[in-house]
């Protein structure tokens, strides 16, 4: 089973208007994963998840969730899936139970298991105080818990988030983290969409890195990680005045200048994460007559790999930056002006998120 | 070691029928139409608009205008406004319509049901059905108010409920007008502007209020061609209450009841699939 392939995307293409929100997008979610999606604002992943929960038509290309096509069969993709979308899609006018079982009953599953099913979710997600409450009241953070129970109530078994926690702060955030992994242990399969670097790297098994409508990097955070290849080594002496000659020995082994702290304890380097690093820096402080108290090789932060990977314009044609199902928030982001500015503005929004 | 698989066992789907079935369409219908209903019983606006509007209107209308409008051909100014009370209360209330598919659209909550196996025209058959019931209350309101200020219908209580059903029809009909322009309003705001500049106009250019006979030339004709005139003078006969646009010469005035059928049929024949159009155009990306 564990190759079974639960959303698949071939070449997905879709254009609105001038913008081309996808522009050839592959990639693949295996049963019971969790697929991150990153990128900037305005990069495709919204769009990708319309296209693949029937919202969409792609103007090429080809989706399957469950191995079913999402154009010639979406009424029947709709049964396997749940979705918390990106904007509030639930009914402020109703409570959160209401919502709840409207969902419940436009599936199918008729009142009584539907009002079941519900208190159930208001239970897990710690809503039950606010459960009769009209949504109109609810913090950011419990409207987000409730949309995910809403996407949640017939138990699917393909799940789509579409940047679960944007705009909620850190404690919710880790809520709604955790009701996510939570899922994995029932086999659901995920995918996710984020701008957050962190959250990816805390929950996916794999990410797809898309910006301007394309796939730039696919695997493992680990191996997204060691193809920067950018990690950072840290040793500290356990005796004043050896420095210099540590610095000596290290030399040869790192990638450029090595940083010496004021007070000559603390040295760090930029170097290749290839295995066995440690050991040879090791053996040559040793060699030098170095005695060490603490030595470090720090794998880079997805921050790193996504701006190493952002950074410059791979595509050298794609002058408008805005570009798609995110247009608003972009356009808001790079406050009316366009190219550049809106490219600035993402990248600022993330290292706030860092921070 | 356990492994996991995609059938219901594991990750189950808990759904009990099968889509797609006449039952499955009409259950979401009801669905929809209760969650409209407990809209308009949470917005203060939409629950005024037929409950205390109406009791509002019956009121003011009766005692400021009563005294000062003689019939043309005598009677009761009561038994003569009550009908005219309640086109122009269902009339413009079906604005809620308008404004309330708008706001479906601009919230995202339409998203929400696009993603799920529903009959999707259940969200306009279930706005349209609320909008029927909250009709059958304002009917309610006016009648009960109109009784209260001495309104005495002179037919027997068949007839009487023929005439209310007339007016029901109508603006039932009306509804999918509304949802027409509802589906293609830019916001809800705009939706909204729909009442003042058409329902309104709609509602007053008509013998609702008062006999048309004292309407300048052009106008007097607007208004013996206007649907509404129709609707009102056919309630006035079912009713047994007094109705000067008999004694006019225009098609609908000399057969208000015929007219009344012909115009809710043919604005829900040709607005209803019109409705349905522009709401599949609009969810289609």
């Amino acid at each position: 089973m564990a190759d079974e392939l639960m959303i698949q995307a071939e070449g997905l293409t879709k254009r609105y208007g001038d913008t081309q929100a996808l522009a050839g997008v592959d990639f693949s979610v295996p049963a019971g994963t969790i697929l991150g999606l990153l990128g900037p604002n305005g990069a495709g992943k919204t769009t990708a998840v319309r296209v693949l929960t029937t919202l969409a038509l792609p103007d090429s290309g080809r989706g399957s969730v469950a191995g079913i096509d999402v154009v010639q069969h979406p009424g029947e993709v709709r049964r396997h899936i749940g979705v918390a979308a990106q904007d509030a899609t639930l009914d402020p006018l109703l409570t959160g139970r209401q919502n709840l079982v409207l969902v419940g009953e436009l599936s199918d599953m008729g009142r009584a298991p539907s009002r079941a099913r519900a208190a159930e979710l208001l239970t897990q997600f710690e809503l039950t105080d606010a459960a009769d409450r009209v949504l109109k009241g609810y913090s950011g953070g419990m409207r987000r818990r409730l949309d995910l129970a809403a996407a949640l109530m017939t138990r699917p078994p393909v799940l789509f988030l579409d940047e679960p926690t944007t705009g909620l702060d850190p404690t919710s955030r880790q809520r709604v983290w955790e009701a996510i992994r939570e899922l994995l242990g029932e086999g659901v399969t995920v995918l996710l969409t984020t701008q957050y670097l962190e959250e990816a790297d805390a929950l996916a098994h794999r990410i797809v890195v898309v910006d301007h409508g394309k796939v730039i990097a696919n695997g493992t955070p680990t191996e997204l990680k060691e193809a920067s290849r950018s990690a950072r080594l840290e040793v500290s002496l356990a005796a004043p005045d050896s420095e210099g000659r540590a610095a000596g020995a290290m030399a040869p082994l790192v990638a450029g200048r090595v940083h010496v702290s004021e007070d000559g304890r603390r040295l760090s380097a930029g170097v290749d994460a290839v295995p066995g690093l440690a050991t040879a820096v090791v053996r040559a402080l040793d060699a030098a007559g170095v005695l060490v108290d603490n030595i470090e090789v720090r794998q880079p932060s997805l921050d790193d790999v996504f701006f190493s990977l952002t950074g410059g314009h791979i595509e050298g044609e794609d002058e408008d930056e805005d570009g798609s199902d995110d247009g608003a928030t972009a356009a808001a982001a790079a406050g009316g002006s366009e190219g550049g500015d809106g490219d600035n503005g993402d990248r600022h929004e993330l290292e706030g998120v860092r921070a | 070691m356990t492994t996991t698989t995609l059938t219901p066992t594991s990750v189950g789907l808990d759904r009990a029928r099968s889509g797609g079935s006449v039952f499955g369409a009409l259950a979401d219908i009801w669905s929809m139409t209760r969650r409209n209903l407990v809209h308009i019983a949470r917005e203060p606006m939409q629950l005024s608009d037929v409950t205390i509007q109406p009791v509002l209107f019956t009121v003011l209308f009766v005692y400021i205008f009563g005294g000062a409008i003689a019939l043309p051909g005598g009677g009761s100014y009561v038994d003569y406004l009550l009908a005219g009370i309640l086109a122009l209360n269902l009339v413009t209330s079906v604005m809620g319509t308008a404004v309330g598919l708008s706001t479906d659209l601009h919230e995202g909550m339409i998203d929400r049901f696009r993603t799920l196996p529903m009959w999707r025209s259940a969200v306009l058959v279930g706005r349209s059905m609320a909008d029927l019931l909250t009709s059958l209350l304002c009917a309610l309101i006016v009648g009960l108010t109109g009784l209260a200020v001495g309104w005495r219908p002179g037919a027997n209580d068949i007839s009487v409920i023929g005439g209310f059903a007339l007016v029901i029809l109508f603006a039932y009909a009306l509804t999918w007008i509304a949802a027409c322009v509802g589906l293609n309003a830019k916001s809800p705001e705009s939706a909204a502007s729909f009442g003042f500049i058409v329902l309104f106009p709609l509602a007053f250019v008509s013998n609702a209020m008062v006999p048309t006979q004292h309407m300048p030339g052009w106008l007097q004709a607007v208004a013996e061609w206007n649907p509404v005139s129709a609707v009102c003078a056919g309630t006035r006969v079912l009713w047994g209450n007094p109705n000067p646009a008999g004694a006019l010469h225009a098609w609908p005035m000399q057969h208000p009841i015929e007219a009344s059928l012909i115009w809710s049929v043919a604005l829900i024949a040709l607005a209803a699939p019109l409705a349905a159009h522009f709401f599949r155009r609009r969810t289609t990306e």
